[in-house]
């Protein structure tokens, strides 16, 4: 697809070179910014990244073990009603698949229903039948969701991919905005940004409110699989800005059902736990035995409703590719309401019908593994050489249930330092929404993530991308006929004292 | 606290004073080798690899003591334990698995100083080892100056702990060291060699100037190990590395409630050692003195291991 007619989402439509007139102070700064500048800012930005150790590790890459991901210092703007309409389709979607979790590992009325396919959820690898029966705390099962997103125009927002089991990147939403506020101070001036960094507090809030019932001081820990997993970084920063303790499992040991902690004065009971570790690693005497990353007996202890899990057991089969293209339907049946949030559109190679039209787009659409992450088994079928192509080919003739199509969507773009000045990269978003006893919220901000290479569409860190800060915005940007100049002033000094308080 | 975080602080604690031993260790080294007559310059490295016990490690990459040799080993090579970087990657792998016990400052100072051996080939010549290791002592007091400011609790104190017992064990080691094994056959006691010698011990533990503040006369073999023994207006003496890892225990005590064996110890050893005259020590045996010193900080090691149940 050409560049020149993708939506960009500080230009606007049809590749225009002034801003979209609510962004026009974007358009300023960066005209008063010269390059050079801007570079010298995202360099100090990675700086500071590099010796806080924000880093992640490349798997199957022995040198080079810890990277930083490259941060570019243009933000992507979302404006209030945008994010106002956004919310309310990711809120409907989060429900839905709680909604969803709830009934498969209980009653099954959606297979009852021949909503679903039963043999989809019951033959699937992510489904777990040792769950089944299980009634997490408060019957909350995907507490920490992240919703990759991508968007072709203003309102028009799709679901890639849903993230229900432990979404990751959260830290980089965080931390891209304490660099912003430090380097782009005079952002904040002339946008009224939401704040972020809020975000420990509504986690730890979430965590406290789906204990098991009669706990009155709950015990929350973050359970992580130890500093040389890639995401360490996350786990370390969430359990301090929450002021909880950060164990792996060899702190945790299950005696009659409830989880302790080995402290220096003995062991403390567990109430919640927001485990990082992936389920088959959880607990080696449900899921696989040779896990040494897991907590024997937690499960049981879980099934006993001494202890919450955050995110549950089992989550995978609500955010499996296999399942992905039947959202609208699982929206439409648990919410009975139209999605708010559309997938983009899926062929399912299970399908022959499908499989056949596949087969034959080859080189126009984007073919995924149903069981791959991080970018990798994926074709991207545009900018593939004809071998690769006729690779995929082979492979999904061989096995078509393994793959899920979807076209290439016209992927809107953000400016972003580039070798020879500012240009159009291409982005996706990750917000993250989080599911508690009294109900969901959306946090005002997110992961976006840039494509940097030109006309590249894979913006996964391990595959040479990038991330961005995400500013919302608490109004609509200048209007045509804006504020008088004594409202401007106030809003200014409010948005100071704002970023004085975060930078703190 | 976890005890594994306990356990991690603690050795984070030793490790940072280990490299930072080290650093100084190799920056007096430098300057003994620089003032000696050959062979005595190769005679101070010898003693520097002694002292750090990886004269057998060197040993066996086969190559001569010399110092572009003895200083690349005991700074940027990560083969064996003894070295800068790896106490560093010991101290930063520690600091990393209890991230969330440490502030911003105290983990970046930790992370400033390994990063400065990041893709780092060679120490360089004389005046390039000496940027290195002051470039590591800088970061270091960095780390120090960060823990004096992170909440006054056990994890600040663990830090100490360790500190505390490393520092008392590298003194020891140093001054038996010098004193006994590398003072070469044949060299009169108190003549130019010793007396580079013990500057080497004073410039080691940084107390070049407090040595000429506490005593009015010169440079006197009894005053310096008087100094290293006993005083402890000194930080890095055994008597002030030994009250230290009193108070520390002391403070854990109130704050845990745990005490027990490691208290009883450190206390014993505290009477000890404040009772210690110089004159007796060197009459008895200096040697016999340290020996007995390491092997019971070694034991004082295992009781707090023991007491907070390092697991």
């Amino acid at each position: 697809m050409g560049m020149g007619h993708a939506f960009d989402e500080i230009m606007g439509q049809g590749g225009s070179a002034i801003p979209r007139a609510e962004l026009a102070a974007l358009g300023d700064w960066i005209e008063a910014t010269p390059s050079h500048e801007l570079r010298r800012r995202q360099q100090s930005a990675e700086a500071t990244f590099r010796q806080l150790g924000i880093t992640f590790a490349v798997y199957g890459e022995s040198d080079a073990s810890e990277r930083i991901i490259p941060f570019d210092i243009v933000p992507r703007i979302f404006l209030a009603d945008e994010w106002t309409r956004l919310s309310e389709g990711l809120v409907q979607r989060v429900e839905a698949i709680n909604a969803f979790l709830h009934d498969i590992y209980g009653e099954r009325r959606i297979l009852a229903e021949g909503i679903l396919p039963a043999d989809l959820i019951l033959g699937n690898p992510q489904f777990r039948p040792e769950i089944a029966g299980i009634r997490p705390p408060h019957d909350i099962w995907a507490h920490i969701c992240g919703i990759d997103l991508v968007r072709t125009g203003p309102d028009d927002f799709f679901v890639l991919e849903d993230n229900a089991r432990t979404p990751s990147g959260v830290s980089y939403m965080l931390e891209n905005r304490e660099a912003m506020l430090r380097l782009c101070p005079e952002l904040f001036r002339s946008f009224r940004v939401a704040a972020v960094d809020s975000y420990p507090d509504k986690l730890l809030e979430t965590m406290k409110s789906v204990a098991p019932v009669g706990v009155a001081a709950p015990v929350c820990v973050v359970l992580t699989p130890g500093h040389y997993n890639s995401a360490y970084y996350e786990h370390s920063f969430l359990a301090d800005s929450m002021g909880v303790e950060l164990v792996e499992a060899a702190d945790l040991v299950v005696d009659d059902d409830i989880v302790w902690m080995r402290t220096i004065a003995g062991l403390v009971k567990v109430d919640v736990i927001y485990r990082r570790i992936d389920d088959d690693y959880l607990d080696p005497l449900v899921f696989r035995p040779d896990s040494m990353l897991g907590v024997p007996g937690l499960i049981a202890a879980y099934a006993a409703g001494n202890v919450a899990l955050l995110n549950a057991p089992g989550n995978g089969i609500a955010d499996d590719k296999a399942i992905y293209s039947y959202m609208p339907e699982i929206v439409r049946f648990y919410s009975g309401g139209e999605p708010k949030l559309p997938n983009v559109e899926t062929w399912r190679c299970r399908e022959p019908q499908a499989l056949k039209y596949v087969l034959d787009n080859l080189e126009h659409v984007v073919v995924k593994l149903v069981d791959g992450s991080g970018g990798y088994g994926m074709l991207v079928g545009p900018t593939a050489t004809k071998a690769e192509i006729e690779t995929f080919r082979a492979a999904l003739i061989a096995e078509p249930n393994r793959y899920i199509a979807q076209p290439t969507l016209a992927l809107s773009t953000v400016p972003t330092l580039a070798e020879a000045g500012l240009a159009p990269r291409h982005v996706d978003f990750r917000p993250f929404v989080l599911t508690g006893s009294k109900g969901v919220q959306v946090v005002p901000g997110g992961l976006t993530r840039v494509a940097l290479k030109e006309g590249s569409l894979v913006v996964n860190s391990s595959q040479g991308g990038g991330t961005k800060d995400s500013f919302v915005l608490m109004d609509n940007g200048a209007q045509p006929d804006g504020p008088s100049k004594q409202t401007q002033s106030q809003s200014q000094s409010q948005s100071q004292s704002q970023a004085q308080e975060q930078v703190r | 606290m976890l005890s594994r975080t306990a356990s991690s602080l603690y050795w984070l604690g030793r490790y940072v004073e280990r490299a930072d031993f080290i650093a100084r260790l190799v920056e007096a080294t430098v300057r003994l080798d620089v003032l000696s007559p050959r062979p005595a310059g190769e005679a101070a490295w010898a003693s520097a690899l002694a002292v750090t016990e990886t004269d057998a490690a060197f040993a066996k990459t086969g190559q001569p003591i010399t110092q572009a040799n003895v200083a690349r080993f005991l700074t940027i090579d990560s083969s064996h334990p003894g070295s800068i970087v790896r106490a560093l990657d010991m101290a930063r792998n520690n600091a990393r698995a209890v991230r969330t016990a440490l502030t911003r400052e105290a983990w970046t100072g930790i992370n400033r100083a390994w990063l400065i051996f990041d893709n780092r080939a060679s120490p360089g010549g004389a005046m390039a080892t000496l940027n290195l290791v002051e470039a590591v002592k800088a970061e270091t007091r960095g780390f120090e100056g960060a823990i004096h400011r992170m909440l006054r609790n056990q994890t600040t104190w663990f830090i100490r702990l360790g500190q505390a017992i490393e520092r008392a064990d590298n003194t020891a080691r140093l001054l038996d060291v010098k004193y006994h094994i590398l003072l070469p056959e044949g060299e009169r006691v108190g003549g130019v060699v010793d007396r580079d010698q013990w500057t080497t011990i004073l410039q080691t533990v940084s107390a070049v100037t407090a040595y000429r503040w506490l005593y009015s006369e010169g440079l006197r073999p009894a005053n310096v190990i008087d100094l290293l023994i006993a005083r402890t207006e000194l930080p890095r003496s055994l008597a002030a590395s030994v009250e230290e890892a009193v108070d520390i225990l002391n403070l854990l005590a109130k704050r845990t409630g745990l005490h027990g064996e490691a208290d009883r110890m450190a206390r014993a050893r505290q009477t000890r050692v404040a009772r210690t005259k110089s004159g007796v020590v060197i009459a008895g045996g200096l040697h016999q003195y340290l020996q007995g010193f390491i092997s019971e900080n070694a034991q004082l090691h295992t009781a707090v291991g023991r007491q907070f149940k390092f697991g």
